[in-house]
């Protein structure tokens, strides 16, 4: 499309060009003032770290966290062209979270004595360069949602590559039993991460070809309506699928995340109650088959509901991190010790699947209440953007990225707090891990697409 | 479709209600009962950060608790380690407390009742919570002079001062820094520590009030002089018969002087020239005439068989309760099973000193709070009262001519003051190393230090060694410190 300098406006297809044209700016104005605060945020939280840590304030670190600021406000300048009506409140939110999980990363590395490449600090401040590099280039480059669904069955394939990958010999390695890593020249990746973003995409472009067929055709058996085998197949693939990662690579967190990622897709699709019931009871059997077949299962389902139990927490593998992570949360109680000034420390793994209990010991419960309230508006932005799309794509992708968020929220933190058995999954832009973050803000950028479609397109215009 | 996303949204928003929930019930209902919980190491490090109290002798602190930057905030501190060693303990990360440290631990945390409400006003108030000072009744020039005095020898010096019970000095070596022990890391700590318990001269014993106790020898014979006399039966004129040997009733054992000659000339001896010859024969009729019951009645008034809080629990001195009469003769000159700390023998010579009143052992002063209001402030306390006063001041006498009229105990003679003294050489079997003993006061006439000087192991010379020449001029070196202040 060509953008027309003339002011007359007679032709329909100019209309939405025309309002871009005139509103053009506003959002993105937001979203900036929004970034500064997020900035600002961040750098106070990097000097109070090093003030409660160090007693001292080290430019270092902040100057490598003020060029990351000019990273996301480079994405913010590229969006005023590319994607000008997008959702304003997406980027600064992210840019938040990213830059706590710095500080709290940078706060336990200190206390840990880790430097240079041991420290998770840096290693996430670089992991965080390549993932605004990510977010910036796909906004840059799918210009388009549509430009996905052409490639639904692509997307699908690759996702079931990349979860393969780990088990590839001499590819995959094992860390702490779990096999969801692959090492590539000393680096190490999680593929899964990416693979969700891809089966959200084959997810919804299945189900909009399928919608149709899966509601509508198919046999009544106990009440309940049940599709064609051809059309029930793929779900079968994914149940699949999903306890294959539990039971070949020992992950129940990312198994349980893309399961429940395809089962609210497909009721969204669908609008069938009674098949999110047959997913969630097909979880149960396979949990309770799990319980009793996987050891490691059994463990965690041990360790979680008798978590204060000494055979368990002086176990190997038991509920010493859990109940540490606990002992952490009470400490901070209300207010919390203050950044750099609690033991966040003790617990293993602070830094990646503890970062909330990290967070939670030294901000306290209203720290953990302001980072809870920044993840439910975030997906509660990506859920908006589903009711606002006009097209079933735009809307199944939308719910879909927006709820693997949500859930891997509710897994990871629900596991921390002890209210689900705990499973290895990182909280979204907080906890250290490249993958996690990269793939975390390729959601973000796609959710930012699809906000700047919806809104630019003409029937929302009116509206 | 937006039928469904709304209901989505809804669980979605369940979803979160129940991490709110969830946090406020781990970070604020059961916070305080995750706080309890003994395997919080969290909760022990938030116990080091309470500046816990000093340790003060003569105001200037012997242990400390000064800022540090990690987890425990505040790190341990004995600026003169080893000479107070003995006497502060050890405060560990995970090998316990001992000394002051561990018996007054409530009191230097801050964590004994009375304590409460100044906490609670120090939270209040926005000041830095902190345990409560301990001060010592020890004289940092008696006990340097103590320190110094023992040189490489292992064994004690203690001081006491008479009227008072209040412990002046009191030493023990080999010594160690209990600074290695206060590291924050948890395997040095245990490193240091095996290194100092396998150390076959554990330096971490205290010698003075604890430990493998030696037995006292010849300084024993104080007690049974004091029986002696409270029996009423005998006076320093009484007179033994004076053979060169004597044999134990009912047995072939032959029992010596250490002269291997009888106690001087003539038929008979002297009470108080058994006394200041040190001789064993006499003293062993005499504790056959005076019977076990008695011996053992006065060394419990001396404090024999007790263990007192002084507030470290020392070890309680040794006189057998259960023995024959051959047993009995060997006890007399403080052989066989009877076993002293040097705390002990102190309190004999102390006791002698004040007239026969025994008077309760303690080297805590004051207990401060921060405000540096007094919460336990020294009393002198009475044990017992051993034996009359006129059989103090005869003893007192004896004593005196201990130091004046024999070549055993010439080297704490004093220019200008009367010092009242007993040796012993006490013998650990056949071949083994010597335990010298040393014990008496000074001035006699108006007692200010009552000092014990105990070496062991020979003082390194095995059976060659003397008294005289090795614990006697440790004790005037002590006395002479303490007299020329």
């Amino acid at each position: 499309m060509s953008v027309s300098a003339s002011p007359d406006f007679v032709a329909t297809g100019s209309i939405g060009r025309l309002k871009r044209v005139r509103v053009s700016q506003r959002m993105r104005n937001v979203e900036l003032i929004l970034i500064l605060i997020a900035s600002a945020i961040n750098v106070a939280a990097l000097v109070l770290v090093q003030w409660g840590v160090l007693g001292k304030i080290d430019a270092g670190p902040l100057a490598v966290c003020g060029l990351l600021a000019v990273l996301v406000l480079s994405i913010h300048v590229a969006m005023r062209f590319v994607a000008p009506q997008a959702d304003a409140l997406i980027l600064p939110i992210a840019t938040v979270l990213n830059g706590l999980g710095i500080a709290e990363i940078y706060r336990i590395d200190l206390a840990l004595g880790n430097e240079g490449w041991d420290s998770l600090a840096n290693k996430q401040i670089a992991w965080t360069a390549l993932a605004l590099g990510a977010a910036l280039g796909t906004i840059v480059l799918i210009r388009h949602q549509r430009i996905l669904q052409r490639y639904t069955y692509v997307a699908g394939l690759f996702a079931v590559i990349l979860i393969a990958l780990p088990m590839v010999p001499g590819l995959g390695i094992s860390v702490n039993g779990a096999r969801v890593w692959i090492q590539i020249a000393g680096l190490t990746f999680q593929p899964g991460e990416i693979a969700k973003i891809a089966l959200a995409v084959f997810f919804a472009g299945y189900l909009v070809q399928r919608r149709e067929s899966l509601s509508m055709v198919g046999r009544t058996f106990l009440g309940m309506r049940f599709p064609r085998g051809r059309d029930l197949g793929p779900i079968l693939v994914v149940w699949v699928l999903s306890m294959a990662v539990i039971v070949f690579q020992r992950d129940l967190g990312t198994g349980l995340l893309f399961f429940g990622l395809f089962l609210v897709m497909l009721y969204v699709a669908t609008g069938r109650g009674s098949w999110v019931a047959l997913g969630l009871g097909l979880v149960a059997f396979g949990a309770v088959v799990a319980n009793q077949t996987l050891d490691y299962v059994h463990g965690r389902f041990a360790n979680w509901y008798d978590a204060f139990n000494d055979a368990n927490f002086s176990a190997d593998g038991g509920s010493y991190q859990l109940v540490q992570g606990l002992f952490g949360l009470a400490h901070g109680g209300v207010i919390g010790t203050g950044l750099g000034e609690g033991m966040p420390e003790i617990t293993p793994v602070a830094q990646s699947d503890y970062i909330i209990a990290s967070l939670g010991e030294e901000l306290g419960l209203a720290g953990i209440f302001a980072i809870l309230c920044l993840y439910l508006l975030l997906v509660g932005r990506g859920l908006r953007i589903g009711f606002a799309g006009h097209d079933d794509f735009s809307k199944l992708l939308a719910v879909g990225l927006s709820f693997t968020i949500a859930l891997q929220c509710f897994i990871v933190i629900g596991g921390v707090m002890r209210v689900i058995p705990l499973t290895g999954l990182t909280t979204p832009f907080l906890a250290a891990g490249g993958s996690s973050l990269v793939a975390n803000w390729i959601i973000a950028a796609l959710l930012l697409r699809l906000s700047d479609s919806i809104r630019s397109e003409p029937r929302l215009v009116v509206g | 479709m937006n039928r469904e996303l709304k209901r989505v949204t809804i669980a979605v928003i369940g979803m979160f209600v129940v991490l709110f929930l969830a946090a406020s019930t781990v970070q604020v209902i059961t916070a305080d009962q995750l706080y309890a919980d003994s395997r919080n190491t969290r909760t022990i490090f938030d116990s080091y950060r309470y500046k816990r109290g000093s340790i003060l002798v003569a105001g200037a602190p012997i242990a400390e608790s000064v800022p540090v930057d990690d987890n425990y905030r505040y790190q341990r501190t004995y600026p003169n380690p080893a000479t107070y060693a003995n006497v502060t303990g050890y405060f560990t990360l995970n090998q316990g407390m001992t000394g002051i440290e561990g018996s007054l631990n409530n009191y230097l945390s801050g964590k004994t009742g009375s304590q409460f409400l100044n906490q609670l006003n120090a939270i209040l108030t926005g000041q830095e919570p902190q345990g409560a000072t301990v001060a010592l009744t020890l004289d940092p020039v008696l006990q340097q002079t103590a320190f110094d005095a023992l040189g490489d020898y292992e064994g004690a010096v203690v001081v006491i001062e008479p009227s008072t019970g209040k412990i002046l000095a009191m030493v023990s070596k080999p010594s160690y820094d209990p600074n290695l022990l206060a590291a924050h890391n948890a395997d040095e700590v245990i490193s240091t520590y095996n290194t100092l318990i396998e150390d076959p001269l554990k330096p971490l014993i205290d010698k003075s009030i604890t430990g493998d106790m030696n037995p006292p020898g010849s300084v024993f014979k104080l007690v049974m002089v004091s029986a002696a006399l409270e029996s009423g039966k005998y006076t320093p004129e009484s007179t033994f018969e004076n053979p060169a040997q004597f044999q134990l009733p009912g047995t072939d054992v032959f029992i010596e002087n250490a002269t291997h000659t009888s106690c001087g000339p003539g038929a008979t001896v002297t009470l108080a020239t058994a006394l200041r010859l040190s001789c064993n024969i006499p003293f062993a009729q005499l504790g056959l005439q005076l019977g076990r019951k008695a011996i053992l009645d006065q060394a419990k008034k001396y404090g024999f068989n007790t263990s007192f809080e002084i507030p470290m629990k020392t070890a309680a001195s040794e006189f057998p309760v259960v023995m024959n009469d051959p047993q009995t003769a060997l006890a007399s000159f403080g052989q066989y099973d009877v076993r002293a700390t040097p705390l002990q023998i102190a309190m004999v010579s102390a006791a002698i000193a004040n007239g026969g009143k025994v008077m309760y052992p303690t080297v805590l002063d004051q207990i401060l709070e921060p405000t540096l209001k007094p919460i336990s402030q020294f009393e002198a306390k009475e044990f017992s009262q051993a034996i009359s006063p006129e059989n103090a001041a005869t003893i007192t006498q004896m004593m005196i001519n201990n130091v004046d009229n024999s070549n055993l105990i010439t080297n704490v003679r004093i220019d200008g003051v009367k010092v009242a003294g007993k040796t012993g050489t006490a013998q650990n079997g056949d071949g083994e190393p010597y335990t010298f003993w040393f014990t008496g006061f000074a001035p006699a006439d108006a007692p200010r230090y009552a000092v014990t000087v105990l070496i062991e192991n020979g003082g390194g010379l095995g059976q060659n060694g003397y008294t005289n020449d090795i614990a006697v001029p440790i004790a005037r070196k002590v006395l002479e410190a303490g007299l020329n202040k």
